[in-house]
């Protein structure tokens, strides 16, 4: 079974995109889960440093993480809401940024359910940024989340809790 | 209990609410907003079931609800026939339930009498104001040419004016943009550009010898039009996946799911089953979530998923399944739908005994594709040809898009079924090329069709749509 029955991709599956620990230490990094050839290049033609390559419109992105400078942009463009930045700015605790789509959209300090690629609860996380719809220039909002190191790779959607 | 959405994260329908109005439905009085349709305001009161079926009385409600099915039909202050879906409410109207072949009562006691309608002449007459035609009107406009764009609907999109994602391919072909915001972008610019003529709500219900086109105009009044050129452009048509009962109220094609919601702000149900998980049905599975509805699961009668891995990837993470191997196989009630029974299937297709599975839901929505609308090529003695690929009968074109008759162009979906960004390179091409051979010249939009035409290309190099451009050998002459 692979991501084509799924829907999902496992972190095996994604392995090969996650960059190393020095980066995701430095600045949020993008982790790109785009993972099928389709025609579609709004991150590599928005990337201000040419961090994410193509080699055509059909070919998968990748990033070269010496390149990437962490300013979001593809996280916030992407159409398939398919990129999750990620910074290791603190021992024990990981920031993920998630492209967000529905209401209530979270403030800062909320604490929120943290959901994996299936949907399934696996912990919880504090709402540390939010860019809204208007500053998007993807239209998107994306939502910061700080969350325990050990889900930040499993961090893929949010609830709010009862604020 | 209403079924109208209040928040939506992305959609704002306070400008289509503002006038409340009264109106009547077999004799009950129902609350309903100023322009909408007559369809929307009765399924936002929970009205689902619209009239009977003529011999077996069946329920007959909303199915498509863009005006190109019939399922919707209705008796408005005594006119048979009108589809609900496409005719607005107003104040005090009378609408019926159509009980079969309804009696067309003809008020006058002499028959009205028939002028021959006004005959205007246009440069390139452009039918279909969705994502090819709109593009195609800018294009031959900056080409020089003078421009008729015509469409049944009120708005400039076509279904880009439902489609609240995110669309994929290249910046200059808008990727990145909400279909909601490039229809909003190419109708700003069609208002620009001073030789197009815009005609909204008015079909093209006519052609006859001489090349002239009928239009009713308004919907008022029949408008022969004698173009030059010709650019066809009316999109699809939603196929119906076939189970039994599937004719109940409350089963719709995602298309009229669409609509319904993102159009006019009206849930097709509080929870769900979508059927098929190509990328309509992953999509509007993600915006049924985004409005508030339960979508229950999605089935697919494949062994894997249908549509881009990222649009499964966004409807899996809300925890939503993706039933593969599995197929509807019976819907539930009598005035609308209130059950939906799935089953797995064996590789023959054939359903499983002891794998059926139960959802109560009050809505299905069929996400099984859809076919090229070529009523009016076939009408107009275009060779067609049936490429299952490229969605059933297409019209035989030249790499220019012009047809077997000369003078008229094809582009988007009655091409092949595609996306909304080849519809635009299509409609770019066309646009050019029809300019281009009523003698306009502009060598940067010439190279532009040249360039569109090399990206169609490479759009359809990748494994996605390779099989299409194969298949388009089959069509080009």
């Amino acid at each position: 079974m692979s991501w084509r029955e799924r829907g999902f991709v496992t972190l095996e599956e994604i392995s090969e995109f996650i960059p190393s620990e020095e980066y995701l230490r430095r600045h949020p990094i993008p982790i790109i889960e785009c993972v099928e050839e389709i025609p579609c290049t709004p991150c590599y033609e928005i990337c201000p440093t040419k961090a994410i390559q193509m080699e055509d419109l059909n070919a998968i992105p990748r990033l070269d993480p010496e390149k990437c400078t962490g300013c979001l942009l593809c996280a916030q463009i992407c159409p398939g809401l398919a990129i999750f930045p990620t910074h290791f700015h603190k021992e024990g605790f990981a920031r993920v940024y998630i492209p967000y789509e529905f209401l209530p959209v979270p403030k800062v300090g909320d604490r929120v359910q943290v959901l994996n690629r299936e949907g399934k609860p696996v912990g919880e996380g504090t709402v540390f940024f939010v860019l809204q719809r208007e500053k998007s220039l993807g239209d998107t909002v994306l939502v910061g989340v700080e969350v325990p190191r050990e889900i930040a790779f499993e961090a893929r959607h949010i609830r709010v809790m009862n604020r | 209990m209403s079924l109208r959405i209040e928040d939506h994260p992305l959609l704002d329908f306070s400008d289509k609410r503002k006038k409340p109005v009264k109106f009547y439905f077999n004799d009950r009085e129902y609350k309903g907003y100023e322009g909408e349709p007559i369809a929307v305001a009765l399924y936002a009161n929970g009205v689902k079931k619209l009239s009977e079926s003529p011999v077996k009385h069946r329920s007959r409600g909303l199915f498509c609800a863009i005006g190109k099915c019939a399922s919707c039909r209705v008796v408005v202050n005594g006119i048979p026939n009108i589809r609900a879906c496409q005719e607005p409410v107003r104040e005090g109207l009378k609408v019926r339930s159509s009980k079969g072949l309804e009696k067309l009562e003809i008020k006058e006691s002499s028959p009205p009498r028939i002028s021959r309608p006004e005959e205007i002449e246009t440069e390139i007459l452009i039918i279909g104001a969705g994502p090819a035609g709109a593009i195609a009107a800018i294009k031959a406009a900056d080409m020089g040419a003078k421009v008729l764009l015509v469409d049944y609907a009120s708005r400039i999109g076509g279904q880009l004016i439902k489609q609240t994602h995110k669309f994929f391919g290249w910046r200059k072909y808008y990727a990145g943009y909400r279909g909601i915001k490039i229809a909003k972008i190419l109708e700003e610019e069609i208002r620009k550009r001073a030789n197009i003529e815009v005609w909204l709500n008015s079909p093209v219900v006519g052609y006859y010898e001489g090349n002239i086109f009928a239009v009713l105009k308004d919907k008022r009044k029949i408008v022969y039009v004698k173009p030059k050129k010709v650019i066809i452009a009316p999109g699809a048509v939603e196929r119906f996946a076939i189970f039994e009962n599937n004719d109940l109220p409350g089963i719709m094609g995602a298309g009229g799911a669409q609509t319904l919601m993102n159009v006019w702000g009206v849930k097709p149900g509080e929870r769900v089953l979508v059927v098929g998980s190509g990328n309509v049905g992953l999509i509007v599975s993600y915006q049924m979530a985004q409005a508030g509805i339960e979508v229950k699961a999605i089935v697919e009668a494949l062994p894997y998923i249908g549509g881009y891995f990222v649009h499964a990837a966004k409807v899996r993470r809300l925890g939503i399944p993706i039933l593969t191997k599995h197929t509807i196989i019976r819907a539930e009630g009598t005035e609308s739908v209130k059950k939906a029974i799935i089953a797995e299937i064996d590789e023959k297709w054939r359903p499983i005994p002891g794998t059926e599975k139960e959802f109560i839901v009050d809505a299905i929505i069929v996400a099984v594709g859809m076919y090229p609308d070529t009523t009016l090529t076939r009408m107009m003695g275009i060779t067609h040809k049936f490429v299952k690929e490229l969605g059933g009968f297409v019209p035989l074109r030249k790499r220019t898009l012009e047809t077997t008759r000369e003078g008229v162009y094809i582009a988007g979906d009655v091409s092949c079924i595609e996306e909304a960004s080849t519809a635009l390179m299509e409609g770019i091409i066309a646009g050019i090329n029809a300019a281009k051979s009523l003698g306009y010249n502009n060598p940067v939009l010439e190279n532009e069709a040249q360039e569109a035409i090399k990206d169609l290309e490479k759009f359809r190099s990748g494994p996605r749509y390779a099989h299409i451009k194969r298949a388009l050998e089959n069509v080009i002459i």
